[in-house]
């Protein structure tokens, strides 16, 4: 395999394309320059902190390394899927959903991956095993802060619906059927539109990079479909779980819709 | 008249909105509260439903409320919000399947022409909607309505038909909680009323 290398007047030479865009942005007022260039600043910074991150990983080649940064990716993407949706839980309570949520959907799919189709030698090699986290990491916390956003969406603009349902002797399963459904569709929405966008109208970032690292292409196509496959997967454990444990957090012994445990 | 032998009895029924509410209903009882916007009629109802959370004992015929499953209780002991909400896109999907021709009578009663079952609900008047929401109460035939200014936005007329269909459920043995703004309703349809000021029923 080669590889072209980079150097970093390639980069530099990009960045002008940047700079245009902010200048663009001070010519037609749009306000926009300094978010454009605060963005881009702190691309780089990040990019090159991960970089080094993992180049030391990589090196240090030991299962306590891999794991704590994979730890470290789990805590982020959790705190984001709480953080995201306009309406929360008052409390901890969204916070431990998301946990219990990408914790569970990304580990049990990237163990999967490992363990089976992928099984790099030794198993907790860093190159596989955080990068397949990364992607899957991405999609789960996409669905699953879809999903929890959508549900509590619904249920405060539905309440006078759901508890009209409740008033009338119907269950609290049944009241909430139609949100919870909703959500859970809505969490599947982009990985069903990246599946069938792939290829024909996106060329998936895996396939990108290993198309671009010099892999044959009908291998990197498999990789590609591994990889949707365990997507999907991920993307369906998580909206699905992130949804049953907000309904739950939402209604009590008496079976009412706790409206007031929303902020 | 004991606590025992009535239809529905509050005991220190109290949430951090309201209470405590006392009250024994009969069997075939209207009890009409009258009260300014926000001085707690509705924190009651919802309380007697166990829409809400709260403290404090309620029994319909002597069995307490925590003996029944919710949705049990909610069956039997309705709640009818001013605002009645609709959830699918025709009357008809609000009804159980099994009861259309009790359906056809409420309706019937209320003045409303069958033709409205299917209509959207949407292009339905409040007035309308107001009534199929009484039909879709008494369909599932409960021993205890409780109503939240029912007839709030009907014409003269629709609320005298209202009153007398209800009336006649009330001498098979219905018991009503009813929240009205209009003393003169509630003269017609009570045989008690009380007023609701800061979140206490007081006899008038």
């Amino acid at each position: 395999m080669s590889t072209i290398h980079l150097h970093a007047t390639d980069v530099a030479l990009a960045t002008l394309l940047v700079l245009i865009n902010a200048l663009a942005s001070l010519l037609l007022n749009l306000q926009l320059h300094r978010q454009v260039l605060w963005a881009a600043t702190r691309m780089v910074v990040q990019l090159l902190l991960v970089g080094l991150v993992l180049r030391f990983v990589f090196q240090a080649a030991s299962p306590a390394a891999t794991l704590g940064i994979v730890a470290l990716m789990l805590l982020a993407a959790a705190r984001e899927v709480a953080v995201r949706p306009t309406r929360r839980l008052k409390g901890a309570g969204s916070y431990r959903i998301a946990a219990v949520v990408v914790g569970f959907s990304s580990i049990a799919t990237v163990l999967l991956a490992l363990m089976t189709a992928i099984r790099p030698q030794p198993w907790y090699d860093p190159r596989y095993a955080i990068p397949l986290m990364g992607i899957v990491l991405g999609s789960v916390l996409n669905s699953a802060s879809l999903g929890l956003d959508s549900f509590f969406e619904g249920i405060s603009t539905g309440r006078p619906a759901i508890e009209a349902q409740l008033a009338l002797g119907a269950s609290i399963h049944q009241a909430l059927a139609a949100p919870i459904r909703h959500a859970i569709r809505r969490g599947m929405i982009p990985i069903i539109n990246q599946m069938s966008a792939a290829g024909v109208i996106t060329l998936p970032g895996i396939m990108t990079g290993q198309l671009l690292a010099g892999m044959d292409p009908l291998e990197a196509v498999k990789y590609q479909i591994l990889l949707l496959f365990l997507l999907t997967g991920a993307g369906g454990l998580a909206s699905a779980g992130a949804v049953y444990l907000a309904a739950r957090a939402v209604t009590d012994d008496r079976q009412r819709l706790r409206a007031d445990r929303l902020k | 008249m004991t606590v025992d032998n009535c239809l529905l009895a509050l005991s220190g029924l109290a949430s951090p909105f309201g209470g405590p509410f006392d009250l024994a209903l009969n069997a075939g009882e209207c009890v009409c509260v009258l009260g300014r916007s926000g001085s707690g009629k509705s924190v009651l109802l919802r309380l007697i439903a166990d829409m809400d959370p709260g403290t404090g004992d309620v029994s319909l015929a002597g069995k307490r409320r925590e003996a029944f499953a919710a949705p049990a209780w909610r069956g039997r002991v309705i709640y009818q919000s001013a605002e009645p909400a609709w959830w699918a896109s025709t009357p008809a999907a609000h009804f159980p399947s099994a009861a259309s021709s009790r359906v056809a009578e409420l309706m019937a009663a209320l003045g409303l022409g069958p033709d409205l079952l299917d209509a959207d609900i949407a292009r339905l008047s409040t007035g309308e909607r107001q009534r199929l929401a009484l039909v879709r109460s008494m369909v599932r035939e409960p021993d205890v309505l409780l109503l939240d200014e029912p007839s709030a936005s009907l014409d003269g007329a629709s609320t005298l038909a209202m009153e007398s269909l209800l009336l006649q459920r009330l001498r098979s043995g219905l018991g009503i909680v009813m929240v009205t703004h209009s003393r003169e309703q509630a003269v017609r349809m009570s045989h008690r009323h009380f007023e609701m000021r800061d979140g206490k029923l007081h006899a008038p």
